[in-house]
């Protein structure tokens, strides 16, 4: 708690689950999913940079507009899934992809 | 009262990695669970999880807007999202992940690279006084310093809700 | 130089009739009277030039006299051949002969080769033998006479051969150029031999360096010297290689005349007498015996013969051992005063018997009769009353040769028989040498005057033709005429001498013996000195040996005492063996033409058979084989192994590589992480 290496620890942690279930996940949801979880780690760095060096509060700042950037991302993304969802009748990224094989 | 201060300090301690432990485990199913549902409900443990790290970190407005934004908005977003995009016909919606052997043994290597990184870096850190609260100096920061960020993410708001709306429209 | 008259009257001599050649080869049919009056008139005019030249070598009357020019023909450095012309008194001398001798030889023909279908080729190949004899002559290197010597060769196989329809004829012309190739190996192989040692073909230069002493000698010198008088043995019909004079007979009689009598056999005397300065005592020894050899021999096989021209043929045969005798024992200016009195007196027999044979021939052809030989002796007889020029002159010639004083072939023949007589009292063992010279001499005496006998004297044996024979024609007539003169003995002996007995005279004065070139040799004044002193008993034992010859003759053919018919059948065998001229030429056939050409036989049939069907075609097969085994290779290793195979691998590598497009995005990402790691792990290294 009172070392900075732990919150770095615990992010590093979240980062690389969030990037495996982005690599890894089928459902486009699931992997919007692992998205937020990315960027809640690099929110966690920001603030913990931000309390151990004297309390500076630009990580705030930097965190509550990632936060703010998050919900505006989820939201359009969750359109998006929507309209594929509506059009192809599946949102598994495998079958929604048009990229040559 | 001098004995209350370590315990206390080895019962911040505790719980510190106890809720470290929940976000992790949670973030852990959330990627590895098949059933989709189960993971939506998993990322909600988890970002209570970082809130409450948040707390931990003297950032008592974030873990605030954290909870508010992510949870009572992402989330509850995520969730109608999964509802209206699979057909249900039991609560098991369970859907198969692909290239779990060789995406693990990167991402593995990868946090192993991220530890290493990070514990060698000479981290210059800076000791600080727990401030009384960081609401304040955030609303002043937003206005001062960060003001044209600040108007820009507006913009940027309203420039998703208008896109999110048209999306949704369908074909009328 | 070239101006001066010495240099380009032999020029002239050398190239006018090579001209005349050219001319009637390639024009003679277009030309009035097929171009005989072109070859006649150059050769007159050779003759005059080259008397000429006589009478300036009389006029300065200098034994030294010596005139020489030559031209660089080859120059390598290393390798030098100098062409050029040599002209001293002996020069002088032999080219008057051939000129004289193919003048008379010219008009001759001009009645008696008439009406012959290939006149103008006659007097063509006329010219072209006058030429090379004369390239002899006046050649001053042996390359050139050697060019010459070939070149003589070739004109005789186109004369003999003239009537080639005739298989005889051109067998015989065959055989005589092959005779004479044979000889021409050993005088090949001798000019090598020289060259080798001295490094040189002219005269002068080989003389010089054979006086040295350091360049050739010995064993050496004995073989080079051997080898050049091969070509004379070939050239000059020496046995054993005489067997093609008596069968180059088929060629016309005016042929016969200037080749076989007078010039061409002469050439290789002549060609004795120019290099006499090389042979050493072991070489002239070899060329003495050989000389006297052939001298009998000859002359035995001369006495059964009856066609006139064979018995004229061996004559000369015999005379020509004479002059190679003479050579060997060292009388060389006795062999060429032997070869001008025998040029004239033989070329004049040969004319005289030409003419009977011309009569003959008209005769028989009058009665339609093809089948008597007109050169059988003993078809004619009487002839005397008949054709008076042609007998006087014959006589005369006959007398010549036979040795009687008063006449040229007296005086060279005595020097002749005193050298060899000579010789032998300084050397004893060699006494077969003058016992063959004087057999031989008297063998002529008997089998000439047998022919003057049976031809013109006594009656005729065949009365039927005997009416119609008469005398020939002026163009006949006037050489036989002119060269019967020249059988006398003054035209010889000028001016100093009119005594028939004694051979001082211009001859003697102007041609002089040199000095051999070989150290160690008798020198000239030497062997003149010991001629002196065997001239007496020599010209004595010749008159008797002739006187009898004659005698004999006499009693068996003209006052048939003696039978011939009995003394035939008594000696058999020896007159078989005369008859068949030793079966020489039966026994080459068996024990060398035979051989040769089985083993030619075997060797074309290995050729063919063996080497040809299974070497060849073997390799054919083989290369077909390999380039088989080169095109599999090729197709199926490079072209579908390497070549497709790069396709086939490339192909092969699309296709695995193709597996990393997935098309699935989160493929990508992950290879997006996998490679930052492997960029930082390397950076980290």
């Amino acid at each position: 708690m009172n070392s900075l290496n732990s919150y770095l620890f615990i992010s590093s942690m979240l980062f690389c689950l969030g990037l495996f279930g982005v690599i890894t996940r089928r459902n486009a949801i699931a992997v919007l999913m692992g998205v937020e979880l990315i960027l809640n780690a690099a929110n966690i760095n920001f603030v913990a940079f931000s309390k151990f060096n004297g309390m500076n509060l630009d990580g705030h700042i930097f965190a509550l507009l990632v936060i703010v950037l998050a919900a505006a991302e989820a939201a359009v993304a969750l359109a998006i899934i929507i309209n594929i969802y509506n059009n192809m009748n599946t949102i598994n990224i495998d079958e929604v992809s048009e990229l040559k094989r | 009262m001098l004995n209350a201060r370590p315990k206390l300090n080895q019962m911040a301690e505790l719980v510190f990695w106890i809720i470290s432990a929940l976000t992790i485990m949670s973030a852990a199913f959330v990627v590895l669970n098949n059933q989709l549902v189960y993971s939506a409900v998993a990322l909600l443990f988890t970002l209570f999880g970082v809130a409450g790290l948040y707390v931990f970190l003297w950032a008592d407005f974030i873990a605030g807007i954290q909870i508010l934004v992510y949870v009572g908005g992402i989330l509850v977003l995520v969730i109608f999202g999964i509802m209206l995009t699979n057909k249900i016909k039991s609560v098991r919606i369970s859907h198969k992940s692909m290239q779990q052997g060789v995406g693990g043994v990167v991402t593995f290597w990868f946090f192993i690279f991220l530890f290493l990184a990070l514990t060698k870096a000479p981290w210059v850190v800076s000791e600080a006084m727990e401030p009384i609260g960081t609401v304040r100096g955030i609303g002043i920061l937003l206005l001062t310093d960060y003001l044209l960020p600040f108007e820009i993410i507006s913009v940027l708001l309203l420039g998703a809700l208008i896109g999110a709306a048209v999306l949704s429209r369908g074909d009328s | 130089m070239i101006e001066n008259p010495m240099i380009i009257f032999p020029l002239l001599i050398l190239f006018l009739p090579l001209l005349s050649f050219i001319i009637v080869i390639f024009f003679g049919k277009k030309l009035p009277r097929q171009g005989d009056w072109v070859a006649v008139g150059s050769i007159i005019t050779t003759f005059l030039l080259a008397s000429y030249l006589f009478l300036q070598m009389i006029l300065n009357y200098d034994p030294d006299f010596s005139y020489g020019a030559s031209f660089s023909w080859i120059d390598l450095g290393v390798f030098k051949i100098d062409l050029g012309i040599l002209v001293d008194n002996l020069t002088i001398v032999m080219l008057l002969i051939v000129t004289l001798v193919s003048s008379c030889t010219h008009i001759f023909s001009l009645a008696y080769m008439k009406g012959d279908i290939r006149y103008n080729r006659y007097y063509a190949y006329l010219g072209l033998f006058t030429f090379s004899m004369n390239g002899i002559v006046l050649a001053d290197n042996l390359i050139s006479m050697y060019m010459s010597w070939e070149l003589v060769g070739v004109s005789s196989y186109l004369l003999i051969g003239h009537w080639f329809e005739k298989d005889s004829a051109a067998n015989a012309s065959k055989k005589a150029f092959l005779t004479n190739r044979v000889g021409d190996i050993g005088f090949f192989i001798g000019i090598m031999l020289l060259y080798s040692a001295i490094g040189a073909f002219s005269f002068a230069p080989i003389f010089e360096s054979i006086a040295g002493g350091q360049s050739i000698a010995g064993p050496t010198l004995t073989v080079a010297g051997l080898g050049i008088f091969m070509g004379a043995v070939g050239k000059s019909s020496q046995f054993p290689l005489h067997i093609w004079l008596p069968d180059a007979m088929e060629g016309p009689t005016p042929v016969s005349a200037l080749m076989h009598a007078a010039t061409m056999v002469a050439a290789g005397v002549y060609m004795c007498v120019r290099l006499f300065p090389i042979f050493t005592p072991g070489a002239l020894i070899v060329i003495a015996y050989i000389g006297a050899i052939t001298a009998i021999l000859a002359a035995l096989i001369a006495v059964s013969q009856n066609d006139i021209k064979k018995v004229l043929a061996y004559s000369t045969v015999s005379q020509l051992g004479f002059m190679i005798l003479a050579i060997g024992t060292g009388a060389y200016t006795a062999a060429f005063f032997h070869l001008l009195t025998h040029a004239m007196f033989k070329a004049n027999l040969f004319y005289c018997s030409g003419s009977v044979i011309h009569s003959m021939h008209h005769a028989l052809h009058k009665i339609h009769d093809h089948d008597t030989d007109p050169q059988d002796m003993r078809n004619m007889g009487g002839f005397k009353e008949k054709m008076p020029i042609t007998y006087f002159s014959m006589l005369a010639s006959t007398l010549a040769i036979a040795g009687v004083p008063l006449f040229s072939g007296f005086l060279s023949k005595d020097a002749i028989l005193a050298g060899a007589l000579s010789f032998a009292q300084h050397q004893p063992q060699h006494f077969l040498l003058p016992l063959f010279g004087f057999l031989a001499a008297a063998l002529t005496a008997f089998y000439m005057f047998r022919l003057i006998f049976m031809t013109f004297h006594g009656q005729s044996n065949m009365k039927s033709i005997f009416k119609d024979i008469h005398e020939s024609p002026k163009e006949m007539t006037a050489p036989i005429v002119l060269l019967g003169s020249l059988s006398f003995f003054i035209f010889y002996t000028l001016p100093h001498n009119f005594n028939p007995l004694k051979d001082t005279g211009w001859f003697n004065d102007l041609i002089v013996p040199r000095n051999s070139a070989v150290p160690g040799n008798l020198t000239a004044n030497e062997l003149a000195e010991y001629a002196h002193h065997a001239h007496y008993l020599a010209m004595g034992l010749s008159l008797v040996v002739a006187s009898l010859g004659i005698l004999l003759a006499y009693l068996i053919y003209q006052r048939r005492v003696i039978s011939a018919k009995n003394i035939s059948e008594k000696f058999g065998f020896f007159y078989d063996w005369s008859l068949n001229k030793f079966y020489f030429d039966e026994n080459y056939n068996r024990y060398l033409y035979q051989p040769c050409l089985r083993l030619a036989h075997t060797i074309s049939w290995l050729d063919w058979e063996f080497y040809d069907k299974y070497f060849i075609n073997g390799f054919g097969k083989l290369t077909k084989l390999l380039s088989n085994i080169s095109g599999k290779f090729d197709y199926s290793g490079i072209d579908q192994g390497v070549v497709d195979g790069f396709g086939r691998a490339s192909n092969a590598a699309g296709k695995v590589l193709r597996n990393v497009q997935t098309g699935r995005l989160q493929n990508y990402l992950l290879f997006v992480v996998a490679g930052i790691l492997v960029i930082i792990i390397a950076q980290a290294f």
